[in-house]
Protein backbone atom coordinates (compact mmCIF):
# COMPACT_ATOMS: atom_id res chain seq x y z
CA UNK A 1 0.00 0.00 0.00
CA UNK A 2 1.11 3.44 -0.49
CA UNK A 3 2.65 5.55 2.03
CA UNK A 4 -0.59 8.03 1.71
CA UNK A 5 -2.81 5.42 2.06
CA UNK A 6 -1.23 3.62 5.26
CA UNK A 7 -1.62 7.21 6.53
CA UNK A 8 -5.01 7.46 6.02
CA UNK A 9 -6.23 3.67 6.87
CA UNK A 10 -4.10 4.20 10.27
CA UNK A 11 -5.71 7.87 11.36
CA UNK A 12 -9.43 6.51 10.01
CA UNK A 13 -10.14 4.70 13.88
CA UNK A 14 -9.07 8.45 15.48
CA UNK A 15 -11.15 10.29 13.51
CA UNK A 16 -14.29 7.95 14.21
CA UNK A 17 -13.30 8.48 18.14
CA UNK A 18 -12.90 12.13 17.72
CA UNK A 19 -16.26 12.18 15.78
CA UNK A 20 -18.34 10.26 18.14
CA UNK A 21 -16.46 12.23 20.66
CA UNK A 22 -17.95 15.65 19.38
CA UNK A 23 -21.27 13.91 18.37
CA UNK A 24 -22.20 12.44 21.88
CA UNK A 25 -20.99 16.18 23.49
CA UNK A 26 -22.17 18.35 21.50
CA UNK A 27 -24.56 19.85 24.34
CA UNK A 28 -21.48 20.06 26.55
CA UNK A 29 -23.99 19.84 29.50
CA UNK A 30 -21.75 16.87 31.15
CA UNK A 31 -19.76 18.46 33.59
CA UNK A 32 -17.32 14.95 32.89
CA UNK A 33 -17.19 15.17 29.23
CA UNK A 34 -16.45 18.78 27.87
CA UNK A 35 -17.80 19.26 24.37
CA UNK A 36 -14.70 19.65 21.85
CA UNK A 37 -15.37 23.46 21.56
CA UNK A 38 -14.06 23.90 24.86
CA UNK A 39 -12.20 21.58 24.98
CA UNK A 40 -10.15 23.43 22.05
CA UNK A 41 -10.19 26.61 23.22
CA UNK A 42 -8.86 25.85 26.64
CA UNK A 43 -6.27 24.69 25.12
CA UNK A 44 -5.75 27.23 22.69
CA UNK A 45 -6.06 30.02 25.71
CA UNK A 46 -3.59 27.82 28.07
CA UNK A 47 -0.55 26.11 25.21
CA UNK A 48 -0.96 28.54 22.41
CA UNK A 49 1.12 29.41 24.19
CA UNK A 50 0.61 31.74 26.89
CA UNK A 51 1.80 28.93 29.62
CA UNK A 52 4.57 27.23 27.44
CA UNK A 53 7.05 29.46 28.49
CA UNK A 54 5.72 28.44 32.64
CA UNK A 55 5.18 25.69 32.42
CA UNK A 56 5.99 22.88 29.12
CA UNK A 57 9.22 24.20 28.15
CA UNK A 58 11.12 23.99 31.78
CA UNK A 59 9.49 20.18 31.89
CA UNK A 60 10.72 19.40 29.01
CA UNK A 61 14.20 20.91 29.76
CA UNK A 62 14.28 18.54 32.60
CA UNK A 63 13.02 15.83 30.72
CA UNK A 64 16.27 16.59 28.11
CA UNK A 65 18.27 17.00 31.05
CA UNK A 66 17.79 13.63 32.57
CA UNK A 67 17.71 11.92 29.16
CA UNK A 68 20.81 13.11 28.21
CA UNK A 69 22.36 12.40 31.93
CA UNK A 70 20.76 8.48 31.12
CA UNK A 71 22.57 8.46 28.29
CA UNK A 72 25.44 9.80 29.14
CA UNK A 73 25.98 7.63 32.39
CA UNK A 74 23.73 4.39 31.01
CA UNK A 75 25.92 3.46 27.88
CA UNK A 76 29.72 3.95 29.59
CA UNK A 77 28.51 1.94 31.76
CA UNK A 78 26.99 -0.42 30.28
CA UNK A 79 30.04 -0.73 27.86
CA UNK A 80 32.39 -1.22 31.25
CA UNK A 81 29.78 -3.95 31.91
CA UNK A 82 29.36 -5.14 28.98
CA UNK A 83 33.37 -6.19 28.64
CA UNK A 84 34.60 -6.94 31.87
CA UNK A 85 33.21 -9.71 32.95
CA UNK A 86 33.76 -9.55 36.80
CA UNK A 87 31.82 -6.41 37.34
CA UNK A 88 29.26 -8.16 35.71
CA UNK A 89 28.92 -10.66 38.03
CA UNK A 90 29.26 -8.40 40.73
CA UNK A 91 26.75 -6.20 39.59
CA UNK A 92 24.28 -8.43 37.54
CA UNK A 93 22.19 -9.37 40.56
CA UNK A 94 21.69 -6.22 41.39
CA UNK A 95 20.93 -4.72 38.41
CA UNK A 96 18.05 -7.56 38.18
CA UNK A 97 17.00 -6.57 41.22
CA UNK A 98 16.40 -2.72 41.02
CA UNK A 99 15.13 -3.76 37.06
CA UNK A 100 12.00 -5.04 38.53
CA UNK A 101 11.50 -2.12 40.56
CA UNK A 102 9.32 0.23 38.96
CA UNK A 103 11.00 3.94 39.42
CA UNK A 104 7.78 5.85 40.00
CA UNK A 105 8.50 4.67 43.69
CA UNK A 106 11.83 6.76 44.12
CA UNK A 107 10.02 9.76 43.36
CA UNK A 108 8.65 10.43 47.11
CA UNK A 109 11.93 9.93 48.79
CA UNK A 110 13.78 11.97 45.99
CA UNK A 111 11.17 14.54 46.28
CA UNK A 112 11.64 14.31 50.35
CA UNK A 113 15.45 14.38 50.16
CA UNK A 114 15.86 16.59 46.91
CA UNK A 115 12.32 19.12 47.43
CA UNK A 116 10.06 19.76 44.39
CA UNK A 117 12.66 21.81 42.10
CA UNK A 118 14.32 20.57 39.00
CA UNK A 119 17.11 18.42 40.27
CA UNK A 120 14.85 16.12 41.82
CA UNK A 121 12.91 15.71 38.38
CA UNK A 122 16.12 15.35 36.40
CA UNK A 123 17.22 12.85 38.57
CA UNK A 124 14.17 10.40 38.54
CA UNK A 125 14.11 11.26 34.90
CA UNK A 126 17.89 9.79 34.62
CA UNK A 127 17.38 7.30 36.76
CA UNK A 128 14.33 5.84 35.19
CA UNK A 129 15.64 6.22 31.70
CA UNK A 130 18.96 5.00 32.32
CA UNK A 131 18.27 1.70 33.71
CA UNK A 132 16.51 0.32 30.05
CA UNK A 133 19.58 1.85 28.30
CA UNK A 134 22.01 0.23 30.80
CA UNK A 135 20.59 -3.20 30.28
CA UNK A 136 20.53 -2.92 26.64
CA UNK A 137 24.16 -1.93 26.54
CA UNK A 138 25.21 -4.66 28.51
CA UNK A 139 23.15 -7.17 26.85
CA UNK A 140 24.20 -5.14 23.07
CA UNK A 141 27.96 -5.35 23.90
CA UNK A 142 27.74 -9.15 25.59
CA UNK A 143 26.49 -9.98 22.42
CA UNK A 144 29.22 -8.76 20.18
CA UNK A 145 30.10 -11.07 17.20
CA UNK A 146 33.31 -12.90 18.71
CA UNK A 147 33.91 -12.94 14.84
CA UNK A 148 34.50 -9.65 14.24
CA UNK A 149 36.44 -8.99 17.98
CA UNK A 150 38.76 -12.25 16.15
CA UNK A 151 39.59 -9.83 13.06
CA UNK A 152 39.77 -7.08 15.20
CA UNK A 153 42.94 -8.69 16.84
CA UNK A 154 43.94 -9.87 13.53
CA UNK A 155 44.32 -6.80 12.31
CA UNK A 156 45.76 -5.18 15.61
CA UNK A 157 42.70 -2.56 16.16
CA UNK A 158 43.68 -0.75 19.37
CA UNK A 159 41.39 -1.25 22.52
CA UNK A 160 39.79 2.41 21.54
CA UNK A 161 39.07 1.28 18.05
CA UNK A 162 37.61 -1.87 18.77
CA UNK A 163 35.46 -0.39 21.12
CA UNK A 164 34.46 2.72 18.25
CA UNK A 165 34.49 0.79 15.57
CA UNK A 166 33.12 -3.04 16.34
CA UNK A 167 31.54 -3.15 19.72
CA UNK A 168 29.49 0.25 19.89
CA UNK A 169 28.03 -0.16 15.99
CA UNK A 170 27.31 -3.64 16.80
CA UNK A 171 25.38 -3.21 20.06
CA UNK A 172 23.89 0.26 18.86
CA UNK A 173 20.51 -1.54 17.56
CA UNK A 174 20.26 -2.96 20.67
CA UNK A 175 20.90 0.48 22.82
CA UNK A 176 18.15 1.91 20.35
CA UNK A 177 15.80 -0.61 21.58
CA UNK A 178 16.81 0.83 25.43
CA UNK A 179 16.74 4.78 24.36
CA UNK A 180 13.65 4.48 22.82
CA UNK A 181 12.06 2.76 26.25
CA UNK A 182 14.05 4.90 28.44
CA UNK A 183 12.31 8.28 26.06
CA UNK A 184 8.92 6.84 26.99
CA UNK A 185 10.02 5.53 30.77
CA UNK A 186 11.24 9.34 31.05
CA UNK A 187 8.06 11.35 29.88
CA UNK A 188 6.07 9.33 31.86
CA UNK A 189 8.35 10.19 35.02
CA UNK A 190 8.30 13.84 34.08
CA UNK A 191 4.35 13.97 34.36
CA UNK A 192 4.77 11.93 37.44
CA UNK A 193 6.78 13.63 39.46
CA UNK A 194 4.59 16.37 37.72
CA UNK A 195 1.68 15.48 39.81
CA UNK A 196 3.26 14.40 42.97
CA UNK A 197 5.22 17.36 44.07
CA UNK A 198 5.86 20.35 41.77
CA UNK A 199 4.70 24.11 41.59
CA UNK A 200 4.37 24.16 37.75
CA UNK A 201 4.26 21.96 34.85
CA UNK A 202 1.52 20.06 32.72
CA UNK A 203 1.27 17.38 35.97
CA UNK A 204 0.78 20.51 38.15
CA UNK A 205 -1.78 21.68 36.20
CA UNK A 206 -3.82 18.79 35.25
CA UNK A 207 -3.76 17.68 39.23
CA UNK A 208 -5.19 21.33 40.37
CA UNK A 209 -7.82 20.91 37.48
CA UNK A 210 -8.86 17.65 38.59
CA UNK A 211 -8.85 18.77 42.32
CA UNK A 212 -11.05 22.38 40.92
CA UNK A 213 -13.25 19.94 39.19
CA UNK A 214 -12.04 21.90 36.06
CA UNK A 215 -12.22 19.28 33.46
CA UNK A 216 -12.05 20.96 29.95
CA UNK A 217 -8.50 22.21 31.71
CA UNK A 218 -8.14 18.42 31.96
CA UNK A 219 -8.70 17.04 28.95
CA UNK A 220 -6.91 19.99 26.94
CA UNK A 221 -3.90 18.80 29.28
CA UNK A 222 -4.68 15.36 27.89
CA UNK A 223 -4.53 16.23 24.54
CA UNK A 224 -1.24 18.29 25.14
CA UNK A 225 0.84 15.47 26.41
CA UNK A 226 -0.56 12.87 24.08
CA UNK A 227 0.91 15.08 21.04
CA UNK A 228 4.04 15.63 22.56
CA UNK A 229 4.18 11.83 23.36
CA UNK A 230 3.60 11.16 20.22
CA UNK A 231 5.86 14.13 18.47
CA UNK A 232 8.89 13.40 21.12
CA UNK A 233 8.81 9.59 19.37
CA UNK A 234 8.94 10.56 16.15
CA UNK A 235 11.98 12.58 16.62
CA UNK A 236 13.68 10.04 18.15
CA UNK A 237 12.44 7.46 15.25
CA UNK A 238 14.11 10.09 12.96
CA UNK A 239 17.14 10.32 15.25
CA UNK A 240 17.45 6.45 15.48
CA UNK A 241 17.11 5.84 12.09
CA UNK A 242 19.78 8.03 10.68
CA UNK A 243 22.16 6.28 13.12
CA UNK A 244 21.58 2.93 12.60
CA UNK A 245 20.06 2.86 9.24
CA UNK A 246 22.42 0.26 8.24
CA UNK A 247 20.60 -2.27 10.37
CA UNK A 248 17.22 -1.07 9.26
CA UNK A 249 18.16 -1.22 5.29
CA UNK A 250 20.17 -4.79 6.06
CA UNK A 251 16.97 -5.85 7.15
CA UNK A 252 14.95 -4.97 5.02
CA UNK A 253 17.32 -7.07 2.56
CA UNK A 254 18.05 -10.00 4.43
CA UNK A 255 13.69 -9.99 4.79
CA UNK A 256 12.72 -9.92 1.57
CA UNK A 257 15.15 -12.58 0.25
CA UNK B 1 66.20 -26.77 -4.50
CA UNK B 2 64.95 -27.10 -1.07
CA UNK B 3 67.95 -25.28 -0.08
CA UNK B 4 67.13 -22.01 -2.23
CA UNK B 5 63.89 -21.91 0.23
CA UNK B 6 63.91 -19.08 2.70
CA UNK B 7 61.79 -19.92 6.08
CA UNK B 8 59.54 -17.29 6.70
CA UNK B 9 57.56 -18.75 9.63
CA UNK B 10 58.35 -21.74 11.50
CA UNK B 11 55.97 -23.58 13.87
CA UNK B 12 57.97 -26.08 16.16
CA UNK B 13 56.82 -28.62 17.98
CA UNK B 14 53.10 -26.83 18.27
CA UNK B 15 50.48 -29.11 20.71
CA UNK B 16 47.82 -27.52 21.49
CA UNK B 17 45.12 -28.68 23.99
CA UNK B 18 41.46 -27.19 24.84
CA UNK B 19 40.37 -27.54 28.45
CA UNK B 20 36.91 -27.22 29.19
CA UNK B 21 35.10 -27.96 32.80
CA UNK B 22 35.63 -31.42 32.91
CA UNK B 23 37.39 -32.16 29.98
CA UNK B 24 40.75 -31.72 28.03
CA UNK B 25 41.34 -32.27 24.28
CA UNK B 26 44.29 -32.38 22.54
CA UNK B 27 43.75 -31.19 19.09
CA UNK B 28 46.95 -30.70 17.74
CA UNK B 29 50.19 -33.08 18.60
CA UNK B 30 53.89 -32.29 18.25
CA UNK B 31 53.60 -30.25 14.67
CA UNK B 32 56.81 -29.12 13.35
CA UNK B 33 55.86 -26.63 9.94
CA UNK B 34 57.79 -24.42 7.76
CA UNK B 35 56.50 -21.59 5.81
CA UNK B 36 58.68 -20.61 3.04
CA UNK B 37 59.08 -17.11 1.78
CA UNK B 38 56.77 -16.51 -1.67
CA UNK B 39 55.26 -19.91 -0.87
CA UNK B 40 51.88 -21.29 -1.54
CA UNK B 41 51.49 -23.79 0.93
CA UNK B 42 48.34 -25.73 1.94
CA UNK B 43 47.33 -27.56 4.54
CA UNK B 44 44.20 -30.40 4.15
CA UNK B 45 42.95 -32.45 6.30
CA UNK B 46 39.78 -33.98 7.74
CA UNK B 47 36.63 -31.87 9.38
CA UNK B 48 37.14 -31.41 12.45
CA UNK B 49 41.01 -32.45 12.32
CA UNK B 50 42.30 -28.85 13.98
CA UNK B 51 43.03 -27.03 10.83
CA UNK B 52 41.02 -23.69 11.94
CA UNK B 53 42.74 -24.67 15.65
CA UNK B 54 46.64 -24.58 14.14
CA UNK B 55 45.90 -21.52 11.54
CA UNK B 56 44.78 -19.66 14.88
CA UNK B 57 47.95 -20.23 16.14
CA UNK B 58 50.31 -19.62 13.58
CA UNK B 59 48.57 -16.75 13.06
CA UNK B 60 49.15 -15.53 16.89
CA UNK B 61 45.51 -15.52 17.72
CA UNK B 62 45.53 -18.51 20.02
CA UNK B 63 49.06 -19.29 22.41
CA UNK B 64 50.22 -22.48 21.77
CA UNK B 65 49.94 -25.33 24.79
CA UNK B 66 53.56 -26.37 24.47
CA UNK B 67 56.31 -25.45 20.80
CA UNK B 68 56.51 -22.32 19.55
CA UNK B 69 56.09 -20.00 16.84
CA UNK B 70 59.13 -18.05 15.12
CA UNK B 71 58.18 -15.10 11.82
CA UNK B 72 61.26 -14.03 10.50
CA UNK B 73 63.64 -15.24 13.33
CA UNK B 74 61.45 -13.90 16.25
CA UNK B 75 58.78 -15.86 18.35
CA UNK B 76 55.67 -15.08 17.54
CA UNK B 77 53.08 -14.41 20.44
CA UNK B 78 50.44 -11.99 18.87
CA UNK B 79 49.15 -11.33 15.55
CA UNK B 80 51.99 -9.43 13.54
CA UNK B 81 51.51 -6.41 11.29
CA UNK B 82 53.17 -8.58 8.13
CA UNK B 83 50.71 -11.27 8.25
CA UNK B 84 47.01 -11.15 7.53
CA UNK B 85 44.18 -13.45 7.90
CA UNK B 86 40.87 -14.26 5.66
CA UNK B 87 38.95 -16.40 8.11
CA UNK B 88 36.06 -19.13 7.63
CA UNK B 89 33.31 -17.50 7.56
CA UNK B 90 33.57 -14.13 5.76
CA UNK B 91 29.74 -12.97 6.02
CA UNK B 92 30.51 -12.70 9.85
CA UNK B 93 34.03 -11.25 9.28
CA UNK B 94 32.44 -8.34 7.94
CA UNK B 95 31.18 -5.06 9.39
CA UNK B 96 27.67 -4.69 8.27
CA UNK B 97 27.61 -0.92 9.59
CA UNK B 98 30.58 0.00 7.80
CA UNK B 99 30.64 0.48 3.41
CA UNK B 100 33.14 -1.75 1.70
CA UNK B 101 35.78 1.40 1.70
CA UNK B 102 35.66 1.41 5.38
CA UNK B 103 36.18 -1.94 5.55
CA UNK B 104 38.33 -2.92 3.99
CA UNK B 105 40.25 0.38 5.29
CA UNK B 106 39.65 -0.50 9.06
CA UNK B 107 43.59 -2.10 9.11
CA UNK B 108 45.20 0.96 8.51
CA UNK B 109 43.75 2.62 10.73
CA UNK B 110 45.79 3.57 13.59
CA UNK B 111 48.76 2.21 11.41
CA UNK B 112 49.86 5.96 10.82
CA UNK B 113 48.82 6.15 7.21
CA UNK B 114 47.83 9.12 5.40
CA UNK B 115 44.45 10.15 4.40
CA UNK B 116 45.01 10.29 1.11
CA UNK B 117 46.85 7.09 0.80
CA UNK B 118 44.54 5.14 2.89
CA UNK B 119 42.43 5.53 -0.07
CA UNK B 120 44.64 4.97 -2.85
CA UNK B 121 45.33 1.75 -0.87
CA UNK B 122 41.76 0.84 -0.35
CA UNK B 123 41.23 1.96 -4.42
CA UNK B 124 44.11 -0.23 -5.34
CA UNK B 125 43.18 -3.11 -3.56
CA UNK B 126 39.20 -3.12 -4.76
CA UNK B 127 40.53 -3.23 -8.25
CA UNK B 128 42.94 -5.85 -7.87
CA UNK B 129 40.55 -8.08 -6.49
CA UNK B 130 37.52 -7.05 -9.16
CA UNK B 131 35.53 -4.71 -6.89
CA UNK B 132 36.30 -2.04 -8.41
CA UNK B 133 32.89 0.65 -8.17
CA UNK B 134 32.05 -1.10 -4.88
CA UNK B 135 33.11 1.63 -2.24
CA UNK B 136 30.17 2.81 -1.38
CA UNK B 137 28.44 -0.28 -1.20
CA UNK B 138 27.78 -2.19 2.25
CA UNK B 139 29.11 -5.80 2.16
CA UNK B 140 25.44 -7.20 2.88
CA UNK B 141 24.63 -5.83 -0.62
CA UNK B 142 26.96 -8.35 -2.27
CA UNK B 143 26.76 -11.32 -3.12
CA UNK B 144 28.62 -14.45 -1.38
CA UNK B 145 31.47 -14.59 -3.73
CA UNK B 146 32.07 -10.56 -3.65
CA UNK B 147 32.23 -10.34 -0.24
CA UNK B 148 34.91 -13.08 0.07
CA UNK B 149 36.94 -10.59 -2.41
CA UNK B 150 36.04 -7.90 0.13
CA UNK B 151 37.74 -9.86 3.12
CA UNK B 152 40.44 -10.48 1.02
CA UNK B 153 40.72 -7.24 0.11
CA UNK B 154 40.72 -6.38 3.74
CA UNK B 155 43.77 -8.70 4.17
CA UNK B 156 45.94 -7.19 1.31
CA UNK B 157 45.40 -3.71 2.29
CA UNK B 158 48.11 -3.94 4.44
CA UNK B 159 50.78 -5.34 1.93
CA UNK B 160 51.44 -8.52 3.82
CA UNK B 161 54.39 -10.98 3.90
CA UNK B 162 52.09 -13.89 5.13
CA UNK B 163 48.47 -14.39 4.01
CA UNK B 164 46.18 -17.01 5.71
CA UNK B 165 43.09 -18.71 4.65
CA UNK B 166 41.07 -20.51 6.40
CA UNK B 167 38.43 -22.31 4.26
CA UNK B 168 37.79 -18.66 1.85
CA UNK B 169 35.94 -20.79 -0.36
CA UNK B 170 34.11 -23.18 0.81
CA UNK B 171 30.69 -21.53 1.10
CA UNK B 172 30.25 -20.06 -2.46
CA UNK B 173 29.35 -21.37 -5.58
CA UNK B 174 31.45 -23.32 -8.24
CA UNK B 175 31.92 -20.97 -10.74
CA UNK B 176 32.78 -18.38 -7.86
CA UNK B 177 35.16 -20.51 -6.18
CA UNK B 178 37.05 -21.33 -9.31
CA UNK B 179 37.28 -17.65 -10.02
CA UNK B 180 38.36 -16.85 -6.31
CA UNK B 181 40.85 -20.00 -6.59
CA UNK B 182 42.92 -18.45 -9.69
CA UNK B 183 42.24 -14.90 -8.08
CA UNK B 184 44.27 -15.74 -4.71
CA UNK B 185 47.09 -17.70 -7.02
CA UNK B 186 47.66 -14.81 -9.18
CA UNK B 187 47.76 -12.32 -6.46
CA UNK B 188 50.36 -14.91 -4.38
CA UNK B 189 52.63 -14.79 -7.48
CA UNK B 190 51.83 -10.98 -8.21
CA UNK B 191 52.97 -9.92 -4.81
CA UNK B 192 55.27 -12.51 -3.77
CA UNK B 193 53.51 -13.52 -0.64
CA UNK B 194 53.11 -16.21 1.42
CA UNK B 195 49.84 -18.04 1.51
CA UNK B 196 49.03 -20.49 3.92
CA UNK B 197 45.70 -22.13 2.21
CA UNK B 198 43.01 -24.02 4.51
CA UNK B 199 40.82 -26.99 2.78
CA UNK B 200 39.05 -29.41 2.94
CA UNK B 201 39.15 -29.82 -0.72
CA UNK B 202 41.86 -31.63 -1.73
CA UNK B 203 41.62 -30.91 -5.73
CA UNK B 204 41.85 -27.38 -4.89
CA UNK B 205 44.98 -27.60 -2.43
CA UNK B 206 46.44 -29.53 -5.49
CA UNK B 207 45.48 -27.07 -8.12
CA UNK B 208 46.89 -24.20 -5.61
CA UNK B 209 49.86 -24.84 -4.13
CA UNK B 210 53.62 -25.37 -4.04
CA UNK B 211 53.47 -27.69 -1.43
CA UNK B 212 50.72 -29.48 0.23
CA UNK B 213 50.51 -30.48 4.16
CA UNK B 214 48.45 -33.40 5.19
CA UNK B 215 46.99 -33.36 8.93
CA UNK B 216 45.76 -36.47 10.41
CA UNK B 217 43.70 -36.10 12.90
CA UNK B 218 42.12 -36.40 16.82
CA UNK B 219 45.23 -35.46 17.71
CA UNK B 220 46.62 -33.42 14.49
CA UNK B 221 49.61 -34.32 13.34
CA UNK B 222 51.47 -33.42 9.80
CA UNK B 223 51.34 -36.89 7.93
CA UNK B 224 52.96 -35.93 5.26
CA UNK B 225 54.50 -32.86 3.13
CA UNK B 226 53.92 -33.21 -0.80
CA UNK B 227 55.84 -31.13 -3.18
CA UNK B 228 53.52 -30.13 -5.69
CA UNK B 229 55.91 -28.31 -8.21
CA UNK B 230 53.35 -28.37 -11.14
CA UNK B 231 54.70 -24.29 -12.73
CA UNK B 232 54.08 -20.86 -11.62
CA UNK B 233 50.86 -20.60 -14.06
CA UNK B 234 48.20 -22.67 -13.35
CA UNK B 235 44.99 -23.26 -15.66
CA UNK B 236 41.74 -24.55 -14.46
CA UNK B 237 41.27 -26.73 -17.04
CA UNK B 238 44.85 -28.30 -18.24
CA UNK B 239 46.53 -28.12 -14.94
CA UNK B 240 44.08 -30.45 -13.54
CA UNK B 241 44.76 -32.42 -16.35
CA UNK B 242 48.25 -33.40 -15.87
CA UNK B 243 49.42 -36.76 -15.01
CA UNK B 244 51.29 -35.44 -12.24
CA UNK B 245 48.34 -33.61 -10.98
CA UNK B 246 45.89 -37.03 -11.28
CA UNK B 247 48.75 -39.05 -9.13
CA UNK B 248 48.97 -36.73 -6.28
CA UNK B 249 45.17 -36.62 -5.94
CA UNK B 250 44.98 -40.06 -5.66
CA UNK B 251 47.82 -40.10 -3.37
CA UNK B 252 46.16 -37.23 -1.26
CA UNK B 253 42.69 -39.04 -1.50
CA UNK B 254 44.70 -42.63 -0.34
CA UNK B 255 46.05 -40.71 2.86
CA UNK B 256 42.50 -38.75 3.83
CA UNK B 257 40.95 -42.19 3.28
CA UNK B 258 43.36 -44.14 5.62
CA UNK B 259 43.15 -41.40 8.30
CA UNK B 260 39.69 -41.19 8.55
CA UNK B 261 39.44 -45.58 8.55
CA UNK B 262 42.27 -45.11 11.34
CA UNK B 263 39.98 -44.04 13.61
CA UNK B 264 36.92 -45.89 12.68
CA UNK B 265 38.67 -49.81 12.63
CA UNK B 266 40.58 -51.45 15.62
CA UNK B 267 43.76 -50.96 15.55
CA UNK B 268 44.87 -54.55 14.72
CA UNK B 269 42.90 -54.37 11.58
CA UNK B 270 44.02 -51.05 10.27
CA UNK B 271 47.61 -51.99 10.60
CA UNK B 272 47.32 -54.86 8.41
CA UNK B 273 45.30 -52.50 5.61
CA UNK B 274 47.76 -49.90 5.50
N1 LIG C 1 37.55 -23.27 21.62
C1 LIG C 1 37.46 -24.63 21.64
N2 LIG C 1 37.29 -25.30 22.80
C2 LIG C 1 37.21 -26.65 22.82
N3 LIG C 1 37.30 -27.43 21.73
C3 LIG C 1 37.47 -26.83 20.54
C4 LIG C 1 37.55 -25.40 20.43
N4 LIG C 1 37.72 -25.08 19.13
C5 LIG C 1 37.74 -26.26 18.46
N5 LIG C 1 37.58 -27.30 19.30
C6 LIG C 1 37.60 -28.72 18.94
O1 LIG C 1 38.84 -28.99 18.35
C7 LIG C 1 38.68 -29.85 17.22
C8 LIG C 1 39.28 -29.19 16.00
O2 LIG C 1 38.52 -28.07 15.65
P1 LIG C 1 38.92 -27.12 14.43
O3 LIG C 1 40.29 -26.61 14.65
O4 LIG C 1 37.86 -26.11 14.27
O5 LIG C 1 38.90 -28.16 13.22
P2 LIG C 1 38.75 -27.93 11.65
O6 LIG C 1 38.95 -26.49 11.37
O7 LIG C 1 39.79 -28.82 11.05
O8 LIG C 1 37.39 -28.41 11.26
C9 LIG C 1 37.20 -30.12 17.09
O9 LIG C 1 36.93 -31.38 17.65
C10 LIG C 1 36.54 -29.03 17.89
O10 LIG C 1 35.36 -29.51 18.48
MG1 LIG D 1 37.74 -25.02 10.47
Amino acid sequence: MSRLGRVLLGSLIPIVVLVIYAFATRSGLDPYYPSMASISSRFSELWLFERVGSDVWPSMRNLAFGYLVAIAVGVPVGLLLGMVVWLHDLLAPLIDFARSVPAIIFIPPLILVLGIGDVSKVLIIALGAGFPLLITTIDGVRKTDRALLDVARAIRLSRRRTIWNIVLPGAAPSIMGGAQTGLQVGFFLLIASEMVGASSGIGYLMMRAQASFDSPTLWAGIVLLSLMGFVLNLLFLAVRNRIIHWHLAMRAVSGSR
Amino acid sequence: MNDLRQPRLVMEAGSKTYYSRNASKEVLAGIDLTVHASEFLSIVGPSGAGKTTLLRCLSGLMPLSSGRIILDGEVLTEPSPVVSVVFQEYSRSLMPWMTVADNVALPLRGRKVPRASVKARVGEVLESVGLSGTERQHPWQLSGGMQQRVAIARALVTQPEVLFMDEPFASVDAQTRLDLEDLTRRLQQERQMSVVLITHDIDEAIYLSDRVVVLSKEPATVREIIENDLGAVRDQISTRELPAFMERRSHVLGLIREIQHAKAVPAELSTSSS
